[in-house]
């Protein structure tokens, strides 16, 4: 997947961290380049260090040896070009809907007028002009999350980090958040790096899909799907897939347990 | 993209709907109860004479028209409730404002700093178990006989529960909000003010709140060091005469003023904290 000049590269990463009475090996020496607009899923089981990747590459936690770049530039702290959608929506509950998206145009100082066209737009955009001036507690998770999904893209991001974002909805309310990030990625061509355990979501979502195995975590494989959009969950081209990737995640949980 | 969540607010957020006229008297009038069986029992046990030392609920009744407006007893104490009323008033609220003053910077800065907290929090945690009373001596050899002495003591009172409160609000921060934050741009000290402050706000109030109650709780024990006017200075004068119904007189008082002021509190807190469900009640 090397592209001459990718949005992101993750160069010989590896990450351990020191607890007291024992030193967990997070990632192995990982590689990983992303272009620009691609919709990257980084699936595998509990441990494998996916979500550790994310969070090396937004910037929150900083490589025990190696280093993620993005646009060539290394990642030294997280930054708004580089958008994190977290499981548990991490919104400021002391704001309202408006307020959250506004949070970030406010923080860079960007004039008041500008912040308020840009909120509106993404407002809509996530389809919550109803519930601007709620606060978050009113309101239910899937609209949670797509708060969250609005802060990010407010404020600009090139690249949108994904954890597990659908984790805690309901299945209905995950199928339509789905459809709607798939809208809003193919509109604007963002760059999504989506964290999951479910590999249907992962097809259904990704241009290509990095299974990554547990002990110490690492990329067990590289997979890029030429299924075309929009996809059919039904289709037997989906069912193969699906086939051939739960088949790759289940070999190392056997040799785990060899 | 297609809006097709519209699903409706939860009740907190929608408009309520009328209430039946039982709905809206059943709170008041479960509230009546326990105070009205008490004063019944009093009554009782006062005919009855089970004591001759406790006087009539009438009589306490009487005193307190006097103790207000004067013109049944007409002595030193009639027609006086207001300006010991106002006196205590001007203690309580200048104590509060006080600790509130001292103990929220402090508070912030042993949450978040921790040579701060290494600092000041093994001291200030030796001298918290010293009840409001202990310091009544020392405090009267500091500040003098007076109304200085119970000023302190208030301070005292309400500076721990603020203090503490204040502390746990600021280092109970979730840490997810500050990942927020710094990738959406907000770093550093900016922090502080952008996420901090309005994340320990509830548990800020809660402080205050306690802060207060225990300032009305300390008046008492602070106007013992022979102040001449105060509700505390009343029940003390009143006990040494045998005035026992101003004795009780005196306790009402405060009990109706300590509660009429957490009401004030929590209203304030009720529209500040508007976003906090654990608040907005």
């Amino acid at each position: 997947m090397a592209s001459p000049n990718p949005i992101i590269d993750v160069r010989q990463v590896t990450k351990r961290f020191e607890l007291k009475d024992q030193t967990i090996h997070a990632l192995a020496e990982t590689n990983l380049s992303i272009s620009k607009g691609e919709f990257v899923c980084l699936i595998g089981a509990s441990g494998c260090g996916k979500s550790t990747l994310l969070r090396i590459i937004a910037g929150f936690e900083t490589p025990t040896s190696g280093e993620a770049l993005m646009w060539g530039k290394a990642v030294s702290a997280p930054d708004p070009t580089r958008g994190m959608v977290f499981q548990d929506y991490a919104l400021f509950p002391w704001l309202s809907v408006r307020e959250n998206i506004a949070f970030g145009p406010n923080a860079r100082g960007l004039p008041r007028t500008t912040v308020k066209d840009t909120v509106d737009r993404f407002i809509e955009l996530v389809g919550l002009t109803k519930f601007a001036n709620a606060y978050p507690h009113q309101l239910s998770g899937g609209m949670k999350q797509r708060v969250a999904i609005a802060r990010v893209l407010a404020n600009d991001a090139e690249v949108v980090l994904m954890d597990e974002p659908f984790g805690a909805l309901d299945a209905m309310t995950r199928e339509r958040l789905q459809d709607e990030l798939l809208e809003i990625w193919q509109r604007t061509g963002l760059t999504v790096v989506f964290v999951t355990h479910s590999i249907e979501e992962a097809i259904f979502l990704s241009d290509r899909i990095v299974v990554m195995s547990p002990g110490p975590g690492r990329i067990e494989s590289d997979n890029p799907l030429a299924l075309s959009r929009p996809r059919d969950v039904s289709s037997p081209e989906f069912n193969e897939i699906r086939r051939v990737l739960g088949a790759k995640l289940h070999s190392h949980h056997g040799k785990k347990a060899a | 993209m297609t809006v097709i969540d519209t699903g409706a607010l939860p009740e907190s957020a929608s408009g309520k709907k009328p209430d039946s006229l039982w709905t809206r008297l059943k709170p008041l009038t479960l509230s009546l109860i326990v105070p009205a069986l008490l004063l019944a029992f009093w009554q009782v046990a006062t005919s009855l004479r089970w004591t001759r030392l406790i006087p009539k609920p009438y009589d306490v009744a009487e005193m307190m028209v006097d103790f207000a407006v004067g013109g049944i007893v007409d002595d030193a104490f009639s027609a006086t409730l207001h300006i010991h009323l106002l006196a205590s008033m001007g203690r309580v609220y200048g104590g509060f404002l006080l600790a509130a003053a001292v103990a929220l910077p402090i508070g912030l800065m042993i949450g978040r700093i921790p040579a701060v907290r290494m600092l000041l929090d093994p001291f200030l945690q030796i001298m918290r178990p010293i009840p409001v009373t202990a310091w009544l001596p020392l405090s009267m050899i500091l500040f003098g006989l007076g109304p200085r002495s119970a000023f302190a003591l208030v301070f005292l009172g309400a500076f721990y529960p603020i203090l503490l409160n204040t502390i746990f609000g600021v280092r109970s921060v979730d840490p997810k909000l500050f990942e927020a934050a710094s990738m959406l741009g907000c770093t550093g000290n900016a922090q502080f003010f952008k996420v901090v402050l309005p994340a320990a706000l509830p548990s800020i109030f809660t402080g205050l709140r306690l802060g207060l109650g225990l300032a009305w709780f300390v008046i008492v024990v602070g106007e013992m060091t022979g102040v001449p006017q105060g509700l505390g200075a009343v029940i003390m004068d009143a006990r040494t005469l045998s005035r026992t119904e101003l004795v009780i007189c005196g306790m009402i008082v405060i009990g109706i003023a300590g509660y009429i002021s957490d009401r004030i509190v929590v209203m304030i807190g009720n529209r500040l904290l508007a976003w906090s469900p654990q608040h907005n009640g």
